[in-house]
């Protein structure tokens, strides 16, 4: 269990860290999810021992960290850009925690046999980083934090350099990974898929406050605030409410007809649109429409079968609802 | 190396067979001929062709005249002073050189910018400019009490003086290369400040260190102007090789000055050999292909 009482940072006029609480539990892959400056990346340095706070504690596993140097607090760190020792081959890099340790050269040998065989990288202890690819370097930073047995393994955007095919494949392969050596982890990423995808809690970040932790569903189904909403996944404005584009049903009006609307309850939004745009999109069909009188757009996501069947074509006139309950996430919002 | 000629068995069918022609207009690798010897002739003209003519001048005497002639006692003891004056100021100049280096790269202090700049000084003034600024302060009328001229110490302060900026220059850009995270990695690895600079800093670092080692020994060894007024020229005590030398030429002894030379030379090229061949090695391990 990491806790995290009330971290504050400030980088001069900049404020990386506000106040920030934050249980992280043993043995869970926790994702630190935010934009680019909302204090993510300095909330795990700060873990690690790399960044000192301004105030606020830090515990590791029951013991007040705050003050120990990253030496001594049993933390395994990975870099986005590998920090791989380059002079050296894998089996010295994968090893170096071991032999600071003053392990028996033997044991180590065999420890960093093991670790490679566990992150794919069998057969390469005698490359140098320089031959390996960015992906092998990554396995190699990972197996290299792994080999001093560390309480808590920090994550930061481990896959941010790599490309798309190999950060999908490396994503699936921490998750295994972390199923086998239930290490508590703590990744910091940008891409909500990322989180939603790999992480079993969700720590949103945004302007160093912490916005909401909760699970994936949780959070993206019961989103705390319109900035947690929007991060984790795709909102559609409807009138003064921010809804999941899935969640809007179209009904086609005919040429002529006037609506009659039922339900005026607070309970269900309810705006009349044109469809300016339909775009198939494989497995979904996302509509544009603008909303009648306002001239507001906004984008509804349906099913194909749901698209077959309303058959829109461009100028239809819709209209367009969408429910306001526990089910369904919804947000009010009066800036526009 | 790959060049752009090169016929890929990966490169796709069908491509214009106007390669080869093309290829020839944007090929970074080769040379004009036209090119090639007017860099000939001007090294030629520069170095070569005048160390011919020293190496032919210092044997005017048989080889036998060459022998007697850097076998001399006077020879000898000014030679071998010359060589321990510049190992020492190299030794030195590795050490503090990367400590400045070390300084002007990962610290911030105020007047930084006037530090990286006096660096250079030493270089950019006329040797015997040195050599007054150092007796000024150092010599007979010495404001602060310190006498060094007529010293050995004095001949080192004015070699240290002229090779100051070889290794900081040479560390620094290694230095504001290196990634500061492979240290943070080690040190979250449980590595403490002494050791994660000599096992992660030390390795990457030890070419440069050397090679500006090297050059500040090739130039201490050669120095004449910083060292003529403070050293005081004494035979066995201060004179260094460059003023042995010339005191041959102003005795007549033509191939006498020429011979010295030759070993001077030699050693030169002997150090900068070594340690361009040993850090080219740790170059290789470290990007081994």
């Amino acid at each position: 269990m990491i806790t995290v009482t009330d971290a504050t940072k400030d980088w001069g006029d900049f404020r990386a860290l506000d106040g920030v609480s934050l249980d992280v539990p043993s043995g869970s892959l926790t994702a630190l999810l935010g934009p680019s400056g909302s204090g993510k990346s300095t909330l795990l340095r700060a873990i690690a021992g790399l960044e000192t706070l301004d105030s606020g504690r830090i515990e590791i596993g029951g013991v007040d960290v705050t003050d120990v140097p990253p030496q001594r607090r049993g933390i395994g760190f990975v870099f986005q850009h590998y920090a791989a020792f380059r002079h050296m081959t894998v089996r010295d890099n994968v090893g170096f925690g071991l032999s600071i340790r003053k392990v028996a050269k033997p044991t180590i040998h065999s420890r960093v046999d093991e670790l490679l065989e566990l992150v794919g990288l069998g057969g390469l202890q005698d490359r140098y980083p320089a031959q390996l690819s960015g992906g092998q370097r990554q396995r190699m930073a990972l197996a290299r934090a792994l080999a001093i047995q560390p309480e808590v393994m920090l994550l930061d955007e481990p896959f941010g350099a790599l490309d798309a095919k190999v950060r999908a494949e490396l994503r699936d392969w921490l998750r295994h990974l972390h199923d086998e050596v239930h290490v508590t982890t703590i990744l910091v990423t940008h891409d909500q898929e990322e989180a939603l995808d790999v992480a079993d809690h969700i720590a949103v970040l945004n302007h160093g406050r912490l916005e909401q932790v909760g699970n994936p569903t949780d959070l993206y189904d019961h989103p705390a605030n319109s900035f947690v909403m929007g991060f984790l996944g795709s909102v559609s404005r409807l009138g003064h409410t921010l809804v999941r584009p899935q969640h809007i049903e179209l009904r086609k009006l005919a040429p002529g007809e006037e609506p009659v609307v039922t339900d005026w309850s607070a309970a269900k939004i309810t705006e009349r649109a044109v469809v300016e745009r339909v775009t198939h999109l494989g497995f979904e069909t996302r509509v544009e429409l603008v909303t009648l009188p306002s001239g507001d757009r906004f984008t509804a996501a349906l099913t194909r079968k749901n698209a077959n069947e309303l058959d829109l074509a461009v100028g239809d006139s819709v209209l367009a609802t969408a429910d306001r309950d526990t089910e369904h996430a919804t947000f009010d919002d009066w800036s526009i | 190396m790959a060049l752009p000629t090169r016929t890929t068995p990966r490169a796709p069918a069908g491509r214009p067979t106007s390669r080869r022609p093309a290829a020839r207009h944007f090929r970074l690798g080769g040379i004009d001929p036209a090119t090639l010897g007017v860099v000939v002739l001007w090294v030629s003209v520069l170095v070569a062709l005048p160390i011919a003519a020293l190496l032919a001048l210092s044997l005017s005497g048989g080889p036998q005249g060459f022998l007697a002639a850097v076998t001399r006692p006077s020879a000898l003891t000014t030679l071998g002073l010359t060589v321990a004056l510049a190992a020492a100021v190299s030794l030195v100049n590795a050490v503090m050189g990367t400590v400045i280096a070390w300084v002007l790269v990962r610290d911030d202090f105020r007047g930084k910018q006037v530090l990286d700049a006096l660096i250079d000084i030493p270089f950019a003034l006329p040797t015997i400019v040195a050599s007054i600024v150092l007796l000024s302060l150092y010599g007979p009328d010495s404001p602060i009490g310190v006498h060094l001229a007529g010293l050995r110490a004095g001949v080192m302060l004015a070699l240290a003086f002229v090779t100051l900026p070889f290794v900081v220059r040479a560390v620094q850009p290694v230095l504001r290369e290196l990634d500061t995270e492979a240290e943070q990695a080690a040190a979250s690895l449980g590595a403490h400040g002494w050791t994660i600079f000599r096992r992660i800093v030390w390795p990457v670092l030890m070419p440069a260190v050397a090679s500006g080692t090297g050059l500040s020994f090739a130039r201490a060894i050669g120095e004449f102007g910083s060292v003529v007024l403070i050293g005081g020229n004494l035979p066995g005590r201060t004179q260094v090789a460059s003023q042995y030398i010339q005191q041959l030429i102003e005795a007549g002894d033509q191939a006498g000055a020429a011979a010295v030379s030759v070993v001077l030379l030699a050693i030169s090229f002997l150090v900068l050999t070594t340690l361009r061949v040993t850090s080219s090695r740790m170059q290789q391990r470290e990007e081994a292909a």
